[in-house]
């Protein structure tokens, strides 16, 4: 304990000289971070029919954003890996908060309020990985049968507990966050093959836990037409905006699907939607470009991480970032069933914006602060 | 933990996160060339099937009714217009549900409900993506109320039309006609089509005649509409072409004089050029608002206008069939000097009454005591009745037909506007195929004592007395009668000139006959014996003219007519019929007044009026 304090003094000893290195920051991350928002402010006053009232408050969550992941940047790593269980814990009674007195919203308990309203599933997105991450830390790695008890006991209960306000998709994320964790630490095939078999034969059973509206959405995926004016409005829309943008789209705010409404959430969890209509294929290919480069920074960042706390929440919440893009963009062309999760960094919301760059800070934290301990 | 950590392999452990995380990279490349391939499929493969889609969407075609065209007078004084008027429209094909939009919307009063079935027809007739009209002429109240509904009825909505106005009220009212609601039997000998988004069609008068050319082509919009339904913006795809103006021959001043003359009575005044046969007033009193039907009126208002005695919805200028009475004397004069059944010298001598040979039935002249020793030419100054009894067993009642029909009457004329009668001028053969009973197919001499001076089965329209008097004052020449003069481009002004039609003329053309007969008209009005001297005193230029009093109700042998017993309606109709200037005729008139007892007294003096009125400008 005492000497990693001493290293974490010696580490406000600068023994570099640049400006970022000093303040903790991560420029490639940075201006990855900075284009895709940017892209998203612009592309959100389209999306909200020219709103400039909800850009503008977009715009001001970013910058809160912004100060929460530099601050999140200053904190070294150390502190993370002692006060994950904190924040794991912290989570958990939030979450079970929410289920005795949580305030409704579109059919669903995820709210809490205190002062403001507020997701306890957004600290879980970080704290799980966290959590799960600082335990292999004290294990020896690949992971044993006895660990990956320890790991499914962390991480079952908040997605239980998520699944239940009901918020599939976030829960979905949340486990997948805490099994990337556990698979970059190197779980054997073999047991990721037998947990595929008992998760595949848990589907049918999983199926009757189903709401009827997450059901729908499951057979809505399989054939939008069954139902066109229903459940598979959204994904028909969808479709008809992206195809219709073409090669180069048409034009920012000249896209009539999302301008004359027939896009449903078209400022949330439909604006890839928006972005496929008025900028086309190239819009959206510029768009996965920038999200690639953003994820390939934070594995790079995962690589070069000196320990395997560092290593496994960078890489962890790097993938789960890309797991957002991917489970959004597939959901928004039809590829998966409508799931209900944002855009990150694009999508209008204001929490997981906060958790998201939260998330980047956490990386730059991790980059910029290794060089000082020791491999 | 120290001691844990310490065994552990760390190079191996980030040797085998590292094998991991390429696995990652793979798994994301992978990903995302998934989702790059879809993109792909979506934007480039499919994109002319989206693209297509996405047009539907928010593309709706929809009618753009005309706007249709003026009635203007001769002057081009408007009598007929549009003016803008909010009204509730419903497009069928965005409505979820239409009978419970319906109901709501009658149960906020905002759509009558006695029009209910009405509109449920025309929405299954029309195509599901036209407009229909649910309610005209919303006032602020409605608008109002409905701007707070709007949000729970897609697919309904406030559109600015154009709505038929009468600015002159119920002035030349039958003529003109009126529009009303766009109804099922309308739409069954209408282009649909070229009625989409029209809620008013003409019903009767000119506006039914012309609606063709009122009406014009309906155009289109490319309206982009958001998914609620509401429009978001227009585009024209093709304009409508406006219907086009028409002009009627009416004089506006002289149509209201008319008009003026004949408030608070029953009757009918038609007044024409005589030398081309152009109606320049054409009354009928009592009469109606038409703008009553434009902006809509209710079943119990319709009803109770057609339920009224006085039936002002009928158009007595032309449907009215009355007895010619003594109007018609001038005609059979000319019909007896030109078939020498009479000359201008032969007298008749009358003592108040006639009898056939052989009967005893006294046929009475209106005059008790009788007119004397009379003429031709006195017999129609003072309408002397025996004298008339005495030519027609001269002239026997088939030749009496004859010359009367040439004179345009027992036939219609063919004026513009529907509703024309062709009233009756009797004869043996009329007789034999107008009764069922053998009978009553029989013609008997008596009839023919009383159709000398036009009563018995003789009836005939006002119109058709105006024209016969124009006939006489053209010494036989006949203009068709009309009522319009030409119709114009509303856009451009670009006209088309209605031609006038000349009817035969009447044969035997006789200068020494017309002079005669016209000359004994004159007498009517200005011979101090004439029976319509008073109405002729004064007038700046030779007016002729001719009284007439028809009976509605046969007073029975030996007994005496008092006036003041007889029930209102059973007096007789007052007629006169007069043309002016005497050579250069430039109007004739024709005056009924209905129970309005005295022709000379009565309905003269309104003759007299529009004769001024139209040659003392």
């Amino acid at each position: 304990m005492f000497r990693e304090e001493a290293q974490l003094q010696r580490g406000t000893n600068p023994t570099t000289t640049t400006w970022f290195a000093r303040a903790h920051i991560d420029p490639p991350l940075l201006a990855g971070v900075l284009l895709l928002c940017a892209f998203g402010l612009f592309v959100l006053y389209s999306a909200t029919g020219q709103s400039s009232a909800r850009t503008m408050a977009q715009a001001v969550r970013l910058g809160v954003a912004l100060i929460a992941m530099i601050t999140l940047a200053q904190i070294p790593p150390v502190v993370y890996r002692r006060w994950a269980w904190a924040g794991y814990a912290l989570g958990l009674i939030l979450l079970l908060a929410v289920l005795v007195a949580g305030s409704t919203g579109k059919g669903a308990q995820r709210w809490i309020d205190i002062g403001f309203r507020f997701q306890p599933s957004e600290i879980m997105k970080i704290a799980v990985p966290m959590a799960a991450a600082a335990y292999l830390y004290t294990r020896s790695l690949p992971p044993n049968l006895m660990s990956l008890v320890a790991l499914t006991a962390i991480i079952l209960p908040p997605v239980l507990l998520i699944a239940r306000q009901p918020d599939l998709g976030t829960a979905i994320l949340i486990g997948a966050s805490g099994a990337i964790v556990v698979l970059l630490a190197g779980l054997r095939l073999r047991v990721i093959i037998a947990i595929g078999a008992i998760i595949g034969a848990a589907l049918p059973l999983l199926w009757q836990q189903l709401r009827d509206y997450q059901r729908q959405r499951v057979l809505t995926m399989l054939d939008p037409q069954s139902d066109p004016l229903g459940a598979g409005y959204n994904i028909i829309q969808s479709k008809i905006a992206i195809g219709s943008g073409g090669l180069f789209g048409k034009g920012w705010t000249n896209g009539t699907q999302g301008q004359l409404e027939y896009l449903p959430e078209r400022s949330t969890d439909f604006i890839f939607a928006v972005i496929g209509e008025e900028f086309g294929l190239l819009g959206v290919m510029t768009l996965m470009l920038l999200y690639l480069f953003v994820v390939g920074r934070g594995l790079y960042i995962a690589s070069q991480a000196p320990d395997s706390f560092s290593r496994l929440l960078a890489g962890s919440l790097t993938l789960t970032f890309f797991v957002y893009v991917l489970v959004n963009t597939a959901m928004v062309t039809g590829l998966l069933p409508v799931v209900g999760v944002p855009l990150p960094l694009i999508s209008y919301g204001g929490t997981s914006m906060v958790t998201l760059l939260g998330a980047f800070g956490i990386l730059m934290s991790i980059q910029t602060h290794k060089r000082l301990l020791p491999r | 933990m120290a001691n844990l950590q310490a065994i552990r392999d760390t190079v191996a452990e980030q040797r085998i996160f590292l094998g991991r995380l390429f696995v990652a990279v793979i798994f994301v490349l992978c990903a995302s060339g998934v989702v790059v391939a879809r993109l792909t499929q979506l934007q480039v493969i499919e994109h002319e099937h989206y693209a297509d889609l996405s047009q539907g969407n928010r593309i709706r075609i929809e009618a753009a009714p005309p706007t249709r065209g003026l009635i203007l007078d001769r002057n081009g004084n408007v009598l007929a217009q549009n003016l803008p008027a909010y009204q509730l429209e419903m497009i069928p094909e965005q409505v979820d549900d239409i009978d419970d939009a319906l109901d709501a919307l009658i149960e906020a009063g905002l759509v009558n409900g006695d029009y209910r079935d009405e509109i449920r027809d025309r929405i299954r007739r029309s195509a599901s993506f036209n407009p229909v009209t649910l309610a005209e002429r919303l006032d602020d109240a409605a608008i109002a109320q409905f701007a707070r509904l709007r949000p729970f009825f897609r697919g309904i909505d406030i559109r600015a039309r154009l709505v038929r106005d009468y600015p002159h009220g119920d002035l030349a009212a039958h003529v003109i006609g009126y529009v009303g609601r766009l109804s099922a039997q309308d739409l069954d000998r209408v282009d649909t089509t070229n009625y989409a988004g029209t809620a008013q069609i003409g019903k009767t008068g000119i506006e039914l005649t012309y609606e063709d050319l009122l009406h014009g082509t309906v155009g289109h919009n490319e309206v982009v509409t958001t998914a609620e339904g509401r429009a978001h913006s227009y585009a024209p795809r093709t304009e409508p072409e406006p219907g086009r103006n028409v002009y009627l021959t009416l004089d506006l001043e002289l149509q209201r004089l008319a008009e003026t003359e004949l408030e608070g009575q029953r009757g009918a005044i038609v007044a024409l050029d005589p030398t081309n046969g152009e109606i320049l007033a054409m009354a009928s009193a009592p009469t109606f608002n038409p703008n009553a039907f434009a902006r809509g009126m209710g079943t119990n208002a319709f009803a109770t206008l057609q339920a009224d005695l006085d039936r002002p919805l009928f158009n007595r200028a032309i449907s009215g069939q009355y007895p010619p009475g003594s109007t018609i004397k001038p005609i059979l004069g000319y019909g007896a000097l030109v078939s020498g059944r009479t000359t201008a010298t032969r007298v008749t001598h009358c003592e108040g009454h006639f009898s056939l040979p052989g009967s005893t039935h006294r046929y009475r002249d209106w005059k008790p005591e009788g007119h004397g020793i009379v003429d031709l030419s006195e017999a129609i100054a003072q309408s002397c009745d025996v004298y008339f009894y005495q030519l027609a067993q001269d002239m026997d009642i088939d030749l009496m037909h004859d010359f009367l029909v040439q004179f345009g009457l027992g036939a219609t004329l063919g004026v513009e506007i529907p509703g024309e009668k062709a009233g009756i001028v009797p004869s043996r053969a009329w007789k034999r195929e107008s009764f069922r009973r053998r009978a009553d197919q029989v013609w008997f001499p008596g009839e023919t004592v009383i159709a000398s001076i036009g009563q018995g089965y003789m009836l005939a329209t006002p119109l058709q007395l105006a024209h016969a008097t124009a006939a006489i004052a053209m010494r036989g020449q006949r203009a068709a009668p009309q009522l319009t003069l030409r119709d114009e481009d509303q856009l451009t002004g670009a006209s088309t000139e209605y031609e006038h039609s000349l009817l035969p003329a009447v044969g035997h053309a006789d200068e020494h006959a017309w002079v005669h007969v016209v000359e004994a008209m004159e007498d009517v009005l200005q011979s101090v014996r004439g029976s319509a001297f008073a109405a002729g005193r004064g007038a700046q230029y030779d007016i002729a003219g001719k009284s007439g009093t028809a009976q509605v109700f046969s007073v029975a042998q030996e007994e005496e007519y008092d006036e003041l017993e007889l029930d209102e309606r059973l007096k007789d109709h007052a007629l006169f019929v007069a043309f002016a200037p005497v050579e250069a005729p430039r109007i004739a008139v024709a005056v009924i007044i209905e129970n309005g007892s005295s022709g000379s007294t009565v309905a003269a003096p309104i003759a007299r009026a529009l004769t001024d009125a139209w040659l003392n400008r």
